[in-house]
């Protein structure tokens, strides 16, 4: 996949970058990895070789962390990230519909990536904005009060 | 929410309507308008309101008169007598009669308008969040003045313990205890920690606390600190809540500036330094030892427990952790007394309760009201009463490891001990209010999936356990489910309360459990009679 063609140094600025911010001890970790995971779009493997060497920690600990988190990707994502709310307050209110008209517009499943690299849909749970449910949220922008009939306008948008 | 001087209330049930609710609704309406006092005045469709004796009835707050049955000829005389010229308009009232059980909150609330009350959400809304001299100027940092300047930790402790606060996290463990236990424990260093990775689906308060009025949390944090002897805390915010993590980052350097943290605070030798840390995506980091891990840079695992955080937290050190809700309330307290706080919601667990409200009803959002108060109030006079004026049938509370509560226990007051003896849980405040619409199996297996996602797998009763009873839900909702899948439902949700290490497993059951008691019917029509009753399931006929 394209992503991973990543340039080597501009991973290696990224990480020198986050630990230089947050320096480089064990409780910092979370935020650094938050910090590249913002930067690139995700955490690749060069960069797990970079930290692991700066912060020394076992690059497999590096890696059972950031695998652990939903929001740090250990795969290259697409261009735009849509983040669909399945919970139960947006699944009672019509949420179900709107995946339906997402997949729908997307053609692709869960956790995939469209072939072009545009679009990665994930599900996220609760974002505390229920009270607009159903809610999606693509890359930042967030969307309360979402119609199925209003998915391929929004999504439109980001092409 | 807009304040009103009088609140009138019609009674929508199936009964009501064939009397001619709908038709009093509107004539109340334009008469009210007639008046000009639609500003003043806010009117209702209610629903049910547990009474079907003099159907439709009008109820008017705060003075609680019961008027039936009311009919569209009579209204005007109503308007003009009580809401015009204040007085009961006592040849309409509705028959006296005794009023028990379903009805009951309708006595209990005689001559109060249930009106919010807003402690922990005084200043949200209200102050620039932004502004330190804001919070200043609406009584901030008293409370931390006074604990430091006035009072010993021990006077804290017991004035926590007497005002009755219990944590509002979900567990509603005694706050003024907990804060105890951690300044019992010997240490030449602890740590306050403030849970604010709020992820319980449905739970939105502790965004709001922490986006609308971030000192108090500081502050609150603060008075923990120099209570139990700590020097250092840490604010753990969800990774989602970035306007959250932005204001609190902001509120503390402001703060820093101020000399309300650092050293010799108030002019004492008390110091104290306070790090926001980003959560990045995990449920269980809500759990504490799980929170605890992440900080260390951890996966965020929860540990076996004992020991628990108050002996060893966080570096190994005495932990004392809090939810967002549960600080809020401390500064209030210590400003103005156990005596005072004691005052609002039941004895056995005095205060307010932030509740979210969400579902298929009115009006979703949030507010803040005594404990105690009952769903039914909440549906009639919060929400607006139901969308489309659709029965309610059910509300999941605290998130998805809440209770699913049937309609029929819509009367119990919601507070710690009344939950608890109806065999339901008030969990972190979260309202999910579903109507007649609503498919059990489908909605449980929506709670299941998040857990089967969410679950850390570090232990085996969690992992295995959710996976297996998502997997018996789909067949059910997919119409290959048999009777003996059901009771393996039941099998499970028991073997997850007994073996789970923490409390998401513990509780993740907590929905099969609940469907099967209140509504096996339903249930059963899946598997017996291949049928979804809402007709929400899919029913293809596959099976995994």
């Amino acid at each position: 996949m394209q992503g991973n063609d990543k340039d080597g140094a501009l991973v290696k600025k990224a990480v020198h970058a986050a630990v230089e911010h947050f320096g480089s001890s064990q409780d910092e970790l979370i935020p650094i990895l938050n910090e590249i995971n913002r930067t690139i779009g995700y955490i690749p493997g060069e960069a797990f070789d970079e930290l692991s060497s700066l912060l020394r920690v076992p690059r497999s600990q590096l890696f059972s962390v950031a695998s652990f988190y939903r929001m740090l990707s250990t795969k290259p994502r697409g261009k735009h990230v849509i983040q669909f709310c399945e919970s139960a307050p947006c699944h009672v209110v019509g949420g179900r519909e709107v995946w339906q008209a997402i997949k729908d517009f997307l053609k692709i499943e869960e956790d995939e990536t469209t072939p072009d690299g545009h679009w990665t849909l994930v599900t996220t749970s609760c974002l505390g904005l229920c009270s607009v449910g159903p809610v999606m949220v693509v890359d930042e922008d967030i969307y309360g009060n979402v119609d199925p009939a209003q998915v391929a306008n929004i999504l439109e948008k980001y092409r | 929410m807009k304040a009103y001087r009088s609140m009138v209330l019609v009674s929508s049930d199936p009964a009501s309507i064939e009397q001619g609710a709908n038709e009093v609704y509107q004539a109340l309406q334009s008469e009210i308008n007639a008046y000009g006092l639609e500003n003043e005045i806010s009117l209702t469709m209610v629903g049910d309101v547990g009474r079907h004796d003099a159907v439709p009835l009008v109820i008017v707050y705060p003075e609680a008169v019961i008027y039936g049955p009311v009919t569209k000829e009579n209204v005007h005389h109503l308007v003009e007598e009580h809401l015009y010229k204040g007085r009961i308009a006592s040849t309409l009232q509705a028959p006296i009669k005794e009023l028990s059980g379903k009805i009951a909150w309708l006595n209990t609330r005689k001559g109060t308008l249930p009106a919010e009350q807003r402690i922990v959400l005084e200043r949200a809304g209200i102050i620039d969040p932004e502004s330190i001299d804001d919070y200043i100027i609406h009584d901030g940092y008293q409370a931390l003045a006074k604990a430091l300047t006035e009072m010993s930790p021990e006077e804290i402790f017991s004035t926590l313990e007497k005002s009755g606060l219990r944590g509002r996290g979900g567990a509603g463990f005694p706050t003024g205890t907990k804060w105890r236990f951690v300044y019992k424990s010997k240490s030449s260093k602890k740590y306050v920690i403030c849970n604010a990775d709020e992820s319980e689906p449905g739970t939105f308060k502790d965004r709001l606390i922490l986006e609308g009025d971030p000192h108090s949390i500081i502050e609150a944090l603060a008075i923990a600190a120099y209570a139990v002897g700590a020097d250092e805390g840490y604010l753990y915010i969800r990774g989602e809540y970035t306007i959250a993590q932005q204001r609190m980052k902001k509120a503390i350097q402001q703060a820093e500036e101020m000399g309300f943290l650092g050293e010799n605070i108030f002019g004492t030798d008390f110091e104290f330094k306070l790090h926001v840390h980003s959560g990045a995506g995990a449920y269980i980091c809500g759990e504490e030892t799980a929170l605890i891990e992440s900080i260390e840079g951890k996966r965020g695992e929860p540990r076996a427990r004992p020991p628990y955080p108050t002996t060893n937290g966080l570096w190994g050190k005495p932990t004392l952790v809090n939810n967002v809700e549960t600080l809020a309330n401390v500064p209030p307290i210590i400003r103005r007394g156990a005596d005072w706080y004691q005052s609002f919601g039941p004895a056995s667990s005095p205060g307010t309760k932030v509740y979210t409200i969400m579902g298929n009803v009115n009006q979703t959002g949030l507010i803040e009201v005594p404990m105690g108060i009952t769903l039914r109030e909440v549906i009639a006079i919060y929400a607006k009463g139901m969308k489309n004026g659709k029965p309610f049938k059910l509300a999941q509370t605290g998130g998805s490891s809440g209770s699913i509560i049937p309609a029929v226990l819509q009367d119990t007051p919601m507070d710690f001990d009344s939950f608890a003896k109806a065999g339901v849980a008030l969990g972190s405040g979260a309202l999910l209010i579903c109507d007649e619409e609503t498919c059990v199996v489908d909605l449980a297996r929506v709670l299941l999936n998040f857990f089967r996602k969410e679950s850390c797998g570090k232990c085996n009763p969690c992992r295995i356990g959710n996976q297996r009873a998502y997997e018996i839900l789909t067949n059910v909702a997919e119409g290959t489910g048999t009777m003996q899948d059901l009771d393996d439902l039941m099998l499970l949700s028991e073997n997850l309360y007994q073996l789970s290490n923490c409390g998401l497993g513990q509780t993740a059951g907590a929905p099969i459990r609940d469907i099967l008691a209140h509504f096996r019917a339903e249930v059963e029509a899946h598997v017996r009679l291949k049928v979804c009753p809402t007709g929400i399931c899919p029913m293809s006929g596959k099976r995994i």
